[in-house]
């Protein structure tokens, strides 16, 4: 048996980040901070739900799509129709726009199994293009250029204005999507996952049933990028079609490519990224923005292919090793021989 | 004849297509890349024109130089950009490109302004009356000008030497290596041609739609949907292709109500499934040898 050293700190340094991690998000970002930022702040929690999204189908599923604006604009559509022509809870949109859009992405996920690499780019490209036309084209439902005016939901606690209380909703979703995203790698999906994205032969020897697989990552994808649509909708009070354009899709890419494609924890600082970026570089020159983004792309690609999450997981490693925070645990490699039941398992 | 109208009309969108669907062609033959920015560097070239002219240069020799330019361009980006990225995973190589269209976008933002600007059409405003059809010249000319390279291409492939070099540093590179094809340097000539039509196709539609820099938003999504229709890898694929795309989305646009000119766009979405699912390889996919 092969013994690798991982990290692991002590107890206390465990809960004292813990802690520290909970004052940021429950007390410095609500409270301690000025009011419009909170909300942007909130956007930003939106975009890493999304961001979770393409770190499953991309980099977990090896499945590169440029068409996430498509799913965050479902999820929006939902929430807005929903509560403007029926009159539903806005709260009560979330779990049906996750429904919609999980089922979107399974239908789309077959098409998706076929389509190879650079083919499933260029649909999904031309997918998210082709989202605001289709958005105008059926105002009957989605009030067309218009859009729809959905409202902030208000808040019910009297010591928390609105955009705080949006905030803690965010945060309390985000939170649980996250924690389901942790999940699903953490154990023997994300093994059956990566062989089957690096290589289809080794994956099926293992007995990874490839073609479920991959459909059900695209499903969640989607999920995510609904539920993230849905959300968004409540803190802008508003959709309409040029929001959810071809930009929107490219922007949420370049978030989980510069924080990381293969790290949910770095969807955070990806988010982060294109919320403010593009704000700062457009108070210099409009054009700025853009062209920020591409470099940031390339830049990432050539210096830092594992992201700002992949970097700041290095270092943290490296830095247990220093401090002596590691426990001897078992090799993934024995691991790997267990991967033959994981078509059992529920996706 | 309204039908016979729209499809002539059809035609002249067809061949501004067909050369874009031709760029992508080319350089996914020699490279196996989809170049996502091909569409952006058309753009760029639509506005060199613009530039060429504003300091005092007269519209063909404009043209001219703009096309020469954009050979240049694209020969630099395969040898600055693509080459080093040939060994690349599939996620970095679609990084860059990604990277290269939202920065060529934002330069040519930088550079111009987002303001539409007005460049002149390379054929006069008037009307041909062929028996009952009055077609405008300048679809004629678009037509005649496609055709034309079409021809210039067909006769560089088949009837040069450089022409069957690089045909076979395409198809295969090994052997081509092996009889002393320069392969680096075929290849590089391949991205500047291919730059150079993407030119053509941005030079042309700008009259049509006014200079700006998402003008070419709408072409490359039918470009795409030629070369997928034609098969990625045909060059003869793609000029089909994209005509039958310009066609298709007329009579679409102008017989189906439903769909109408502002969901034409949906047309090339469903071609480029409906391909890609049932023929993924085009209608002239995997023929290896270049026939134009």
């Amino acid at each position: 048996m092969n013994v690798v050293i991982k990290p692991r700190p002590p107890l206390a340094a465990r809960v004292i980040f813990a802690a520290v991690l909970a004052v940021l998000f429950l007390y410095v970002i609500p409270f301690a901070i000025p009011n419009y930022l909170v909300s942007q702040l909130a956007t930003v929690l939106v975009f890493a739900i999304a961001i979770i999204g393409i770190n499953l189908v991309t980099g977990y599923g090896g499945a590169i799509t440029l068409g996430h604006a498509a799913f965050v604009a479902l999820g929006s559509y939902t929430t807005a129709i929903l509560v403007v022509s029926y009159g539903w809870n806005p709260y009560a949109t979330i779990p049906v726009a996750a429904g919609l859009s999980w089922l979107a992405g399974w239908c789309l996920g077959f098409p998706a199994l076929r389509l190879q690499g650079l083919y499933l780019a260029m649909g999904t490209l031309v997918l998210s293009i082709t989202v605001p036309a289709l958005l105008k084209r059926f105002d009957g439902f989605t009030g067309g250029v218009q859009g729809l005016n959905v409202g902030n939901p208000e808040s019910p606690v009297k010591w928390l204005d609105d955009s705080q209380w949006i905030y803690f909703v965010c945060l309390a979703v985000a939170a649980i999507l996250y924690f389901v995203a942790a999940r699903i790698l953490s154990g023997p999906l994300r093994r059956a996952m990566v062989t089957a994205r690096d290589n289809h032969l080794v994956a099926a020897v293992l007995g990874v049933d490839r073609a479920p697989l991959a459909t059900a990552t695209f499903a969640m994808s989607s999920l995510y990028a609904g539920v993230a649509g849905s959300l968004y909708a409540m803190i802008v009070g508003f959709v309409s079609p040029d929001t959810f354009n071809v930009m929107l899709s490219l922007s949420l890419f370049v978030g989980a490519v510069v924080g990381g494609i293969t790290s949910i924890g770095g969807a955070i600082v990806g988010a982060m990224f294109i919320q403010f970026v593009p704000t700062w570089a457009s108070d210099i020159d409009v054009s700025l923005g853009g062209l920020v983004f591409g470099v940031a792309l390339i830049v990432t690609l050539v210096i830092l292919p594992s992201g700002i999450g992949g970097l700041v997981g290095r270092l943290y490693d490296r830095a247990c090793v220093r401090l002596g925070w590691t426990e001897a645990a078992q090799d993934e490699r024995d691991e790997r021989q267990t991967a033959g039941s994981i078509q059992n398992e529920p996706a | 004849m309204l039908f016979a109208n729209q499809v002539i009309d059809g035609l002249a969108d067809g061949a501004i297509y067909a050369s874009l669907a031709l760029a992508l062609a080319f350089s996914y033959r020699s490279t196996g890349i989809v170049n996502f920015a091909q569409g952006e560097m058309a753009m760029l070239s639509a506005y060199a024109v613009w530039q060429l002219m504003t300091w005092g240069l007269p519209l063909v020799p404009a043209t001219l130089i703009s096309i020469a330019i954009s050979f240049a361009a694209g020969a630099a980006l395969y040898a600055g950009l693509v080459k080093p990225l040939s060994r690349a995973n599939l996620l970095t190589v679609v990084s860059v490109l990604i990277g290269l269209y939202l920065a060529l976008n934002s330069l040519a933002g930088f550079l111009w302004t987002y303001s539409i600007k007005a460049l002149p059409s390379l054929f006069p405003k008037a009307h041909l009356q062929i028996g009952p059809l009055s077609v405008s010249i300048e679809t004629v000319g678009i037509i005649a000008v496609v055709a034309c390279v079409l021809l210039l291409l067909y006769l560089l492939f088949e009837r040069t030497k450089l022409g069957l070099a690089m045909r076979g540093a395409a198809s295969t590179p090994d052997s081509a290596e092996l009889v002393g094809v320069p392969v680096p340097a075929m290849l590089l000539i391949g991205w500047g041609i291919a730059a150079a039509l993407g030119a053509l196709s941005g030079i042309l539609v700008a009259p049509r739609v006014f200079l700006n820099p998402t003008m070419m938003f709408g072409v490359i999504i039918y470009a795409f949907a030629a070369a997928t229709l034609g098969g990625f890898d045909s060059l003869i694929g793609a000029v089909v292709g994209g005509l039958l795309v310009g066609v298709v989305e007329n009579l679409v646009g102008t017989y189906i109500p439903w769909i109408g000119p502002d969901l034409k766009i949906v047309v090339a979405l469903i071609l480029i499934f409906g391909t890609l699912l049932i023929k993924p390889d085009g209608l002239f996919g995997r023929r290896k040898v270049a026939r134009l």
